[in-house]
């Protein structure tokens, strides 16, 4: 059963991203990425994290695709933008991405030992999460906040139009 | 229990999607799309580790990196807006300022 939904789930997650790839079309790129992420927070809580699939769903698949979609509603673009011309550069990058695949699987291979271990099959729960972030990772999470600050003031000075002009 | 290299496995295979999209594709907004995959990607990789090795730590990360990326996002598309207002276009193409 946990094979057959993890298959699935991936199956999903993998061909709404190779849909990405083929579409022109801006707004259901965003809609597919939905699709791949609430997936992926499907595949997170197969791997017993379920606050952070929670998380996954309600802050990547919710609140950051809706900033993607409202951007592109404000754009609105007519007609998509066309594929690239030369065609060699899509050789190219597929040749590359290849190569940098049979790389990645080769620099991990020494990890699988580990990833094959005996593993943690209890239930992280939000209790023991939420002890951790606030004991050992208190002073981080109180820099997020200041860089959350940041990034929300930046977003506002720079959209902003200057009125005296 | 399902292995933790099929996650690996897919984690790999993720990431490499991202990479192609962001090379393949011209317009801002959907290469910006391609790096939130990449850092999914990056996010199913700490989380099947951090359940191999049986520790918290791994998730902590995460929790971390979906916060740094809304923050991402938000200024991200500020500045492609910024750029849209200003050249009337999002081709990445056209962004050729600081060619000699």
């Amino acid at each position: 059963m946990a094979y057959f939904l993890f298959f699935l789930l991936a199956i999903v997650c993998v061909g709404a991203v190779l849909g990405m790839i083929f579409s022109r079309n801006q707004a259901y790129n965003a809609l597919l990425l939905v699709l791949a992420f609430a997936a992926l927070g499907g595949i997170f809580g197969l791997l017993s994290a379920p606050f952070i699939a929670v998380v996954q769903i309600i802050i990547y698949a919710g609140a950051i695709m809706v900033l993607f979609i409202f951007v592109i509603m404000m754009i609105n673009l007519r007609e998509g933008i066309l594929p690239e011309k030369k065609k060699w550069t899509i050789y190219l990058s597929a040749a590359l991405a290849l190569i940098l695949i049979v790389e990645l699987i080769l620099a991990a291979r020494g990890s699988f030992q580990a990833l094959t271990g005996p593993g943690g099959e209890e239930i992280a729960s939000p209790k023991a999460l939420g002890k951790l972030l606030f004991t050992e990772y208190l002073y981080p999470f109180e820099i997020t906040s200041i860089l959350i600050i940041a990034a929300l003031v930046g977003a506002i000075i720079l959209v902003k139009k200057k009125e005296e002009e | 229990m399902i292995p933790g290299s099929y996650f690996f496995i897919l984690s790999v295979i993720l990431f490499i999607l991202g990479v192609i999209a962001f090379f393949v594709k011209r317009d801002l907004i959907t290469q910006f799309l391609s790096i939130e995959v990449m850092l999914n990607a990056g996010n199913l990789a700490f989380i099947a580790f951090a359940r191999a090795l049986n520790s918290l730590h791994g998730q902590v990360i995460v929790f971390f990196i979906i916060t740094v990326a809304a923050a991402e996002a938000a200024v991200g598309l500020a500045i492609i807006l910024l750029i849209f207002r200003q050249k009337k276009t999002i081709k990445s193409e056209d962004m050729n300022l600081m060619k000699g």
